[in-house]
């Protein structure tokens, strides 16, 4: 039982459910069903991103282009929207070409041997640019865009909407693909220690590779969602959210070294931000202080994490000796 | 008993021919051409001092990132800290102060963020890419707060000298400044003791410390000198715009990682040369100037910069993998 | 008897290296081979080729007499080869089943991994090496010797029919290594070939049935252990004869330079005192793990004492930082020589001059030719072979590091050198040189300490040993008393024989 506690996963849990009863102290209408699944729909894109940034940190890399891969994607499903593409299509291009990106970053790293920080860095600007090159700039506007494109994430099921049913059902997909499957475990293996992972017979670029391209479709994904939810599509979508992303990954525990984290771990740091986000307007503080505060938010929890990575260490004196 | 061993078996000029560098060089000679050959104004002594400012105040921050990556670590924050600096000059310029006041309230604001982060990264020794992410929403963050969706306006008149003034014919104030710290980011990283332990420190960090090198406190001045200079860049900036926002050089840190990296800059440490970045440097500002020129909108020379970049840096790694397979 | 598996002709090359020119090797059934070699021999690089993780350039491998290719570690795996490696090749951040199952976990239904199958399956693995570790426990609370038994675990869960264990016997404590020799023994009769790494004659005398010997990665011998002398096995190994590896000494101990008092630390080690004196070698003896590197490095200024003091030349000195020590002159020339000691992809003169910049540097700009001098000054007495002093460091071999790394101290002049396994991992050639070269810096007033658990270096060189177990000091033995019985007893806590 102490061990579920000391896992961070149950802190953060506990410091959201502490946050949001602190607020409902005061304004029970945030606590209201119907508002919280406005919060948690409100996060569903991040809590899909951080699943694939968090692969790709487990493997010892980042990908600093998945919100430039997200506009892409949700432009190139707003423009085939228009050219009359039946919506079925639309979803499995816009994962296509989220996963061919996300494959174009894999190979870089693998084939050619470039840091990710590097590779990403310059294909986020490529793919952000080649949006503007699709449009010359223009927007996509709701009028432009068929009542089924739009309608899809909004249709409500249970009370909730569709976009909140497809995170959660990738949140239990891959909390199961990372436990439960060889190649999940290869992600922790090929971070944890990339030099043994050859020993164990894996590949650490292909894994690397595997791990952009799932973060690549998930990006792609939600460009779609992104793009009908909010009923517009434009060259500057998502702009800096690679950052909020990278963020919630941190407040949810995963090491930015590589091998250590959980998918439970870093929806609920995604949340955490999602639950903050919406709570300033509820509580009167002007939405100017988010920024200041996700910050904080990250520079806690990373020092929460050194602080308890620092306890391990080899124990030469006897238990008895120790003074 | 011991044989003579030589001190050098390469000769100087057979290193400089084969450097990253000279590669530098040839890309900044044939973007040159290529530009002068596209637009008649670009063989202009004002159009290319013009230019000029579109890399100056970014280079001024990169100089002190190249050393910061080269001893292995990374300030994302410097943007940000921009933003910060900028706000702390507005404050002060609205309760009365004059130029010398604004300029010292960005330098000390700078300084504080740059000592902030070393702080944090090497008192604590957490890591410098989760800490300044972290900061650099912390430091934006409190910019947003102060100023909101509003601006500072009306700077002094003496104020727009730094971003505006020229010191002698077509040399700006941001050119000559550019040049001088050209001049000493170049002595302090290849030609002082402490430039060898930031090169030590990127190589090995645990070696360095078994050789007595205090590598914390390196490492915080490293970080302070990355805020000293983006507290600089600040001054000129908001010189130059002669407004702050907060949301004023948004992204920039990200292409100052591009400048240094595409400088030859070894992203995973140990390796660079202050004199990349400034070809680097050079190079950036030559492309947004000449597709500007030719009315390219800036998110196309984005494009190209990524693919510079990428291309750059993958070329000589793709030529050696050629021939080491063979 | 047919051997399960031989290799035949094998080379391999690397850029500027042949590292393996057409070796042989042949394993047996239910018995141990030994291979033997000096560092450089290529004993690492046939474990690669074995294991799947380097390919040879020529030569075959003939598993039960069919020719066969391993093109990764998955194929050596599955054809029944394994290995336990040198270096601990396993995953802090899982647990003890998932390094144990990883790259061949059993599988469940719609193709996920079996938890419960593989908890079962390492628990009975587990079990049948004698160890009781709980499955579920992360890999990064356990300690060296657990993290060696989940090692040896991995390498039995697949269906082996050879295994290979490379320096199995390196990290482990007394007792710990007389349970590998059992397990040994059940793996033999269970009719698996062992192919046995070791520089340790005694084991290998004690364990092994067979002997390969490779030199400068070439094959020189092979035949039954019982069959030859340690003489025999040396001169194959080294291609000459070696009668006198340890240099004579002249005993001239001098005053005390360095007087240790209660030195304490809350987990690592408790009341270490002693005293150093000019002109000599004192050693530190002690199984892997009894603190003595870690109160070597107290004394460096990397960790800081909780209680005790530190007195050069009667001087109190409190030594914060490694900057501290060197300045009280104190210098330590660690085991890890690539994580510690060289800085690799910086200049031999780089790292010579670090510790030194002031003295070669005016108003903190560097001065080259001053720095080129004073590396040559200290390089050359070493006799360090190197291509150029702009050479990096990282392209020197092994002995050159440790060269490189000893003129670095020796040019900031230092008081006290403390050595923590001067000669691990190196050649005997580079050995004998480093043993030379000690004994010359005591005979010139320099204070040394030597850790080495060599126990014949200890006994060559030093003047005085001390030992210590489980963070503390057991004994203080010199002269006659220096004898091998003492020192091993007192090392692992056996009580004096009646």
């Amino acid at each position: 039982m102490m061990r579920v506690f000391k896992q961070r996963e149950t802190l953060l849990a506990l410091a959201i459910v502490l946050m949001t009863l602190g607020i409902a102290g005061r304004f029970p209408g945030f606590v209201a069903p119907n508002n919280l699944a406005n919060v948690f729909n409100d996060t569903a894109p991040l809590m899909i991103l951080v699943i694939g940034q968090m692969i790709v940190i487990l493997t010892k890399c980042i990908d600093l282009s998945m919100a430039a891969t997200l506009a892409l994607c949700g432009m190139v499903a707003a423009l085939l929207n228009g050219a009359g593409v039946p919506l079925a299509l639309i979803l499995a291009a816009a994962v296509a070409l989220g996963a061919a990106l996300g494959a174009i970053n894999g190979l870089l790293v693998w084939k050619v041997g470039i840091p990710s920080i590097v590779v990403t860095l310059g294909t986020m600007t490529i793919y952000r640019g080649t949006v503007f090159l699709l449009t010359n700039g223009k927007w996509i506007n709701a009028h432009e865009m068929t009542p089924a494109f739009k309608a899809l994430p909004r249709g409500v099921i249970l009370g909730l909407p569709v976009m909140s049913w497809i995170a959660l059902a990738l949140i239990g997909a891959f909390a199961v693909v990372l436990t439960r499957t060889p190649l999940g475990r290869a992600f922790y293996a090929v971070g944890g220690n990339p030099h043994a992972a050859v020993y164990a017979g894996l590949d650490v670029g292909r894994t690397q590779a595997a791990a952009f391209v799932i973060s690549g479709a998930l990006a792609g994904l939600v460009g779609y969602l992104w793009v009908a939810r909010y009923a517009v599509a434009y060259v500057d979508i998502a702009g800096g959210f690679e950052l909020d992303v990278v963020a919630a990954c941190v407040i949810g525990g995963i090491s930015i070294a590589g091998g250590a984290g959980t998918v439970v771990g870093a929806v609920l740091g995604a949340l955490f931000l999602g639950v903050i986000k919406n709570a300033l307007p509820v509580i009167g503080i002007s939405p100017f202080w988010q920024m200041a505060i996700s910050g904080s938010a990250i520079l806690l929890a990373v020092a929460f994490n050194a602080g308890r990575g620092r306890a391990a260490g080899r124990l030469i004196l006897r238990e008895e000796q120790r003074t | 008993m011991s044989r003579e061993i030589p001190d050098r078996l390469q000769s100087r000029m057979a290193r400089v021919w084969r450097s990253w560098e000279a590669l530098l060089l040839a890309v900044f000679i044939v973007v040159f051409i290529a530009n002068s050959f596209a637009s008649p104004y670009f063989l202009n002594a004002w159009n290319l001092s013009d230019a000029t400012f579109n890399f100056t105040e970014k280079a001024l921050i990169a100089f002190a990132m190249a050393m910061l990556i080269v001893a292995g670590e990374i300030d994302l924050s410097v943007a940000s800290i921009i933003a910060l600096a900028s706000t702390a000059m507005g404050l002060v310029m609205m309760a009365g102060f004059g130029t010398p006041v604004i300029v010292a309230a960005g330098l000390a604001t700078g300084l504080v963020c740059g000592a902030v982060n070393g702080a944090l990264v090497a008192g604590l020794g957490l890591p410098s890419i989760v800490v300044t992410i972290g900061t650099m929403s912390l430091f934006r963050g409190i910019s947003f707060i102060v100023l909101g969706d509003k601006a500072f306006n009306g700077y002094p008149a003496d104020f727009a000298y730094f971003g505006q003034g020229y010191v002698f014919w077509v040399i700006s104030f941001e050119l000559a400044l550019f040049a001088v710290c050209a001049l000493g980011y170049t002595l302090l990283l290849h030609r002082t003791s402490f430039g060898r332990t930031v090169f030590a420190i990127g190589n090995n960090p645990t070696a360095a410390l078994f050789s007595g090198i205090r590598v914390a406190r390196v490492r915080f001045i490293l970080f302070l000198l990355t805020g000293v200079m983006s507290g600089l860049a600040a001054v000129c900036l908001t010189s130059r715009l002669g407004s702050t926002r907060p949301s004023i050089a948004t992204g920039w840190e990200l292409d100052v990682v591009t400048m240094v990296v595409l400088g030859g800059v070894n992203i995973l440490g140990g390796a660079g040369s202050i004199l990349g970045v400034v070809l680097a440097a050079f190079i950036m500002g030559l492309v947004t100037f000449g597709f500007g020129l030719l009315n390219v909108p800036g998110i196309v020379m984005s494009i190209f910069m990524g693919l510079l970049l990428i291309g750059v840096i993958a070329l000589p790694r793709l030529v050696r993998g050629r021939a080491k397979g063979r | 008897m047919h051997p399960v598996l031989s290799l035949r002709g094998i080379s391999k090359s690397f850029p500027g290296v042949k590292a393996l020119s057409d070796v042989q090797l042949d394993l047996y059934p239910g018995q141990v081979t030994a291979l033997i070699g000096e560092n450089g021999a290529g004993k690492s690089t046939i474990v690669k080729v074995l294991t799947g993780i380097y390919q040879p350039d020529a030569g075959q491998i003939l598993l039960g007499g069919a020719p066969v290719q391993f093109a990764s570690a998955d194929a050596a795996a599955g054809a029944g080869v394994t290995a336990i490696h040198q270096e601990t090749v396993l995953f802090d951040d899982l647990s003890v089943a998932e390094n144990i199952w990883l790259g061949h976990a059993p599988r469940g239904r719609f193709g996920l991994i079996d938890r419960a199958a593989m908890r079962a399956g390492a628990v009975r693995l587990l079990d049948s090496i004698g160890s009781t570790l709980n499955p579920d426990q992360r890999l990064r609370n356990l300690g060296i010797a657990q993290r060696h038994m989940v090692a040896i675990a991995r390498a039995l869960s697949v269906e082996a029919r050879v295994v290979i264990m490379d320096e199995p016997t390196a990290a482990l404590s007394h007792k710990e290594i007389h349970e590998l020799y059992a397990l040994i023994e059940t793996l033999k009769a269970q009719g698996k070939a062992i192919l046995f790494i070791s520089h340790k004659f005694d084991e290998i005398f004690r364990i092994a049935d067979r002997y390969t010997v490779f030199r400068d990665g070439a094959f020189v011998g092979q035949g039954r252990v019982a069959e030859a002398t340690e003489g025999q096995l040396v001169q194959l190994m080294v291609g000459r004869s070696v009668d006198q590896i340890f240099p004579e000494r002249v005993h001239s101990v001098g005053e005390p330079v360095l007087t240790v008092a209660g030195y304490s630390h809350p987990t690592e080690f408790a009341d270490i005192s002693f005293t150093l004196h000019r002109g000599e070698i004192l050693g530190f003896y002690g199984l892997v793990g009894a603190g003595r590197s870690e109160v070597m490095q107290a004394l460096f200024g990397i960790t800081q004492p909780s209680r005790g003091a530190c007195r050069i030349d009667g001087e109190v000195r409190v030594l914060r930082s490694t900057a501290d020590a060197i300045a009280a002159g104190i210098v330590y020339v660690p085991e890890d020589r690539g994580r510690q000691g060289a800085v690799k992809g910086m200049a031999v003169f780089q790292n010579v001059t670090l510790p030194s910049l002031a003295r070669t540097s005016r108003a903190g700009f560097l001065r080259m030719a001053e720095e080129l001098a004073l590396t040559r000054a200290y390089t050359g007495r070493l006799d360090l072979r190197a291509a150029s002093l702009d050479q990096d460091v990282g392209l020197l071999s092994g002995g050159n590091q440790q060269k490189v790394v000893i003129a670095k101290w020796l040019a900031t002049r230092p008081r006290v050198i403390i050595l923590d396994e001067p000669t691990k991992g190196i050649d005997i050639g580079s050995k004998a040189a480093v043993h030379a070269f000690m004994a010359d810096l005591a005979a010139e007033g320099l204070a040394v300490i030597m850790v080495s658990s060599e126990l014949p270096e200890v006994l060559g060189m030093s003047d005085r040993v001390i030992v210590m177990r489980e963070g503390r000091i057991v004994a203080e033995v010199s002269g006659e008393a220096m004898t091998p019985e003492t020192l091993v007893r007192a090392a692992a806590g056996i009580a004096e024989a009646a």
